[in-house]
């Protein structure tokens, strides 16, 4: 199927996210793929506070099933969560579950007084009570698929689908 | 169980109860694991839930303050529910067999044993006896290992010296009695280190010594020269059996850290000490709180690295 240009949604999304940006707002982007988009909002929206980073790894529902990811990397809150209002960014919203271990660990750094969703693609198929507050675009994709940002070298982002099935 | 009684049949790790054998790539994966848990320390809530409903219990035959404590605070941090038993004063002087014991509280639905003990391989016993889904680290014993403590070591010598693979590394004092020893000069030589020291008197060596890949040094003035990493031991008095040494004081006229000695090393050398530390005796106060001293850094690592190693262990 013909996939949207990830570059194109991403400055969509900086354009919806615009008119909300206060004094307190921080961006914090979920690794990897969340991470790149919120380095760039950050930059396009010049953002005071620094850019955050969450490795969810410590916080995922499925650790007792499947251990823990080997490469974990250090979540890093530059900025006082407390009275902040975060705008948690994620390449891809699906099942919610990683949005829901993002938003535990938000918690662990202090009491923020928001957190929203920022995605660049919602492709359905929610097992929790979550919604994006800012969507690039809306997909329907074959349930046993994965849809990923990818990064080249020179930093533009793109959009790639992959078929999960096997045999 | 193989050859690798700590890997299950996947090659992850099972049990954590030696550093000998262990691949590279596992070493690796704790220390990089430690590496993410080092910020929880600086949040709002020192506190992660993956072990949380998770029961583990701290069963310590000898006594223990740091490494208890360590371990302690690094299963709170992990949200597991941390049971402490004094061995000592415990059960056992009632004359219920080790085993008999691990049962027991197996019953208990332990999902962890920390252990240490004054027996060699009392933790390779427990872990061989133990249901599949409950996990032994060895917190010491005896004279033949303490992997979370080398591991610590590692942890330590990578954060202020980044490779491995081209230091001079020099382990100074009672090897003899050493499990620290032991499990450091395993993991080091794992981890690529390309020469590794012992410094200590004959009498403070194991026989055969060298068959580890050591250098063996009798004499600080040329064992010490271009160093780039001192892991001094604390003599053990409570495991000298027989006269190994004439007195402490000519102990630490030979083998005790001071400025002087030290200035032999790199310039730029760092002091790692496992404590307790006995100061006059194997190090001098002044090296001891120094600026090349990174004992008390060691035992925040510690913290970490026990996060790691019992958060990989409860995943597998």
């Amino acid at each position: 199927m013909q996939l949207p240009d990830a570059e194109q949604l991403l400055t969509q999304l900086i354009e919806k996210i615009r008119p909300d940006i206060a004094g307190n707002t921080a961006i914090v982007g979920i690794h990897t793929g969340g991470a790149w988009l919120a380095r760039r909002i950050h930059q396009a929206l010049e953002i005071a506070l620094p850019v955050g980073v969450l490795d969810i790894s410590f916080y995922r529902d499925d650790y007792s099933k499947i251990g823990l990811h080997p490469q974990v990397r250090p979540s890093q809150l530059p900025f006082d969560a407390e009275n902040s209002h975060i705008i948690l960014v994620d390449d891809v919203l699906y099942t919610g579950r990683t949005v829901r271990a993002a938003v535990n660990e938000l918690f662990d750094y202090g009491r923020p007084a928001s957190i929203d969703l920022a995605v660049l693609v919602d492709r359905g198929g929610r097992e929790l009570p979550i919604a994006a507050r800012y969507t690039g675009e809306v997909l329907t994709l074959p349930e046993n698929s994965m849809l990923e940002l990818r990064q080249s070298d020179d930093g533009k982002l793109s959009l790639d689908l992959r078929s999960l099935t096997t045999g | 169980m193989g050859v690798h009684p700590q890997l299950n049949k996947n090659g992850e790790l099972q049990h954590l109860l030696t550093t000998e054998g262990l691949p590279a790539v596992i070493l690796r994966h704790i220390l990089d694991t430690a590496e993410s848990f080092t910020g929880v320390t600086e949040r709002d809530v020192k506190k992660i839930p993956l072990l949380r409903g998770k029961s583990v219990f701290n069963l310590f035959f000898e006594p223990s303050t740091r490494t208890r404590t360590t371990f302690e605070i690094a299963a709170k941090r992990l949200s597991a529910d941390v049971i402490n038993l004094n061995m000592a004063v415990s059960s056992q002087t009632k004359g219920e067999t080790l085993l008999d014991t691990v049962d027991n509280l197996s019953a208990m639905h332990a999902d962890m044993f920390i252990v240490r003990h004054n027996q060699s391989g009392a933790a390779h016993l427990i872990a061989r006896h133990v249901r599949p889904e409950i996990h032994v680290i060895n917190a010491g014993d005896g004279w033949h290992a303490h992997p979370t403590q080398a591991l610590l070591d590692m942890f330590t010598i990578r954060r202020y010296k980044q490779d491995f693979h081209a230091l001079r590394v020099a382990i100074i004092g009672d090897i003899l009695h050493s499990r620290v020893a032991r499990s450091q000069i395993h993991a080091l030589t794992t981890l690529g280190v390309p020469e590794i020291r012992v410094i200590a008197p004959k009498t403070l060596l194991p026989a055969k010594v060298e068959r580890l890949g050591v250098h063996v040094y009798h004499n600080m003035v040329q064992g010490l020269q271009d160093v780039d990493v001192l892991m001094m031991l604390r003599l053990q008095h409570e495991r000298m059996e027989s006269a190994h040494l004439p007195s402490t004081e000519e102990y630490f006229k030979y083998y005790g850290l001071t400025p002087e000695k030290l200035a032999l090393a790199r310039s730029d050398a760092i002091v790692m000490h496992p404590g307790p530390m006995n100061r006059g005796v194997e190090i001098d106060s002044e090296v001891a709180d120094g600026t090349q001293s990174v004992i008390l850094p060691q035992v925040n690592f510690g913290i970490a690295v026990r996060m790691a190693v019992m958060s990989i262990l409860a995943g597998n």
